[in-house]
């Protein structure tokens, strides 16, 4: 079974989000996810700054079987993203919820997160 | 979903080892076990265990076995000696291809043949419909034998720890008759798919899954693991062998597709020799070149190649090769344009230029 942490909010994509009380927020993809996928090759994040709005792409996260797209869960500006994922990769295998954390963002629109599912939500949707 | 998918007779042991199961070529198989890199370090540093049983065999049998077989396949049948086996390509009339397969000469009027999985009805019907006046039989064994591909450098020491059958003076391409964890009637060839020394096993359906036990139990001291799909599929591209369906199919003829080798113009008449023979003189209109990416990103089937501003091309296979630690491929390109330094390949938006390779990644 895959790992689901109580604190954290998740879309039906398999992304997780944890929202912090500054307004921003930090997504990754869930442990489910990085299952599916297998061994994590590449993952192509966006740059400090870029604005994507709820559903857009931001990235792509590439395994051995397929390149995977990864949506934006909400309406938001980059402020970061994880350049440990530059050289390791494979850390979306070992710890999709620690280190391999993709961007943090500042929410443009707090009301969206209202649309994400729970942890109860997201796994029964596994 | 209203497909019925086959499974093997290890399909049960594929669950209980944690296999990944997909659906493939109309078969249920694993995928991956532990996962497609490490399964495939096994192969190159120790050794790995394939189910592919999903592969189909015909047996062709009769007095004109051998000058039938030349009549339909690129390659010299004839000149095979029993014990021995040949790689070869059955061609269409255009040139391109029904399938590529694994002949082994069993007697001098007695052929087993490896056939693809998705090919196996299609191949066992094109060689029926052109038997005529030839005295021979094709028999369809697909479902009496089952196939394991024991692959890495310690595979022979490992397949000896389960079997009394002397395998040093098996020589490459060579096969013998004999008992495998004390199942009888094991073809044991000292062949396969992934560029690193090994044997490919056929087994009566029946003795599959305790030889697989066997083999696995006394491999995992040596570093045996179970391997699945996604490996073969890294493993064979590292060592530049084709896929059919990819680098060589119904539109890609062996000229194209680099098998030339297999192409035996001395024979006096096979199918396809009128248009191969035309591809090799004049140049094929398009040829498949092996690449490697300086890059992250996986350049994946279908992805376009560039000359310049000019589509050129397609990608026809695409991996992470875990050996570089670089993404490899194969491209279809057009006439002209496989030996071009120039080369590009677009994938999602970023153009990467590709590096040709003029040797496997791995030999």
């Amino acid at each position: 079974m895959s790992n689901v942490p109580a604190d954290l909010h998740y879309t039906k994509d398999h992304e997780w989000i944890k929202v912090a009380a500054d307004g921003t927020a930090v997504i990754g993809i869930t442990d489910h996810a990085q299952a599916a996928l297998g061994d994590v090759t590449f993952v192509d994040l966006p740059k400090v700054g870029a604005s994507f709005n709820h559903g857009d792409v931001f990235g792509t996260v590439e395994s051995v079987k397929a390149a995977s797209d990864l949506y934006s869960p909400i309406s938001c500006e980059i402020v970061e993203a994880n350049a440990d994922l530059n050289n390791s990769p494979d850390l979306v295998n070992r710890e999709p919820y620690g280190g391999a954390w993709m961007i943090k963002v500042k929410v443009k629109n707090p009301a969206e997160l209202a649309a994400l599912l729970d942890a109860a939500g997201y796994a029964a949707t596994l | 979903m209203s497909e019925l998918l086959s499974r093997t007779p290890l399909f049960a042991l594929h669950v209980e080892l944690g296999g990944r199961i997909v659906p493939f070529a109309g078969w249920e198989m694993p995928v991956q076990y532990t996962g497609i890199i490490e399964e495939h370090m096994a192969v190159r540093q120790t050794a790995g265990l394939f189910d592919v049983s999903h592969m189909g065999e015909a047996r062709v049998r009769g007095r004109d076995a051998a000058k039938f077989l030349d009549g339909i396949m690129t390659n010299e049948m004839a000149t095979i000696r029993v014990g021995m086996a040949r790689y070869t390509v059955m061609c269409q009339p255009d040139g391109g291809c029904v399938d590529d397969l694994i002949v082994y000469r069993l007697a001098e009027d007695e052929f087993l043949i490896c056939l693809n999985a998705s090919n196996a009805p299609k191949d066992i019907a094109w060689m029926r419909a052109h038997i005529g006046s030839h005295q021979v039989e094709v028999l369809d064994e697909c479902a009496a034998w089952a196939q394991l591909a024991l692959q890495g450098p310690l595979a022979e020491k490992i397949l000896a720890l389960v079997t009394s059958t002397p395998l040093a003076s098996i020589k490459r391409f060579g096969f013998v008759f004999g008992e495998v964890a004390g199942a009888a009637g094991c073809l044991i060839s000292r062949t396969g798919y992934t560029g690193s020394p090994g044997f490919e096993l056929y087994l009566p359906a029946a003795a599959a899954e305790k030889v697989a036990r066997a083999l696995l139990a006394a491999g995992k001291p040596h570093g045996l693991v179970p391997a699945g799909l996604g490996a073969r599929d890294s493993l064979r591209l590292e060592a530049n062998y084709p896929l059919y369906g990819h680098e060589i199919s119904a539109q890609i003829s062996p000229i194209q597709a680099g098998l030339g080798w297999t192409v035996k113009f001395t024979k006096p008449a096979f199918i396809g020799r009128e248009a191969l023979h035309r591809q090799a003189q004049g140049g094929p209109v398009s040829s498949v070149v092996l690449f490697s990416l300086d890059d992250r990103r996986i350049a994946r089937q279908g992805a376009v190649v560039f000359s310049g501003e000019t589509p050129v091309g397609e990608v026809l296979s695409g991996t992470q090769s875990p050996v570089l630690g670089k993404p490899i491929g194969t491209a279809l390109v057009a006439a002209g344009h496989a030996a071009s330094a120039t080369l590009t390949v677009d994938i999602r938006g970023h153009r990467l230029p590709l590096r040709l390779a003029t040797e496997p990644f791995v030999k």
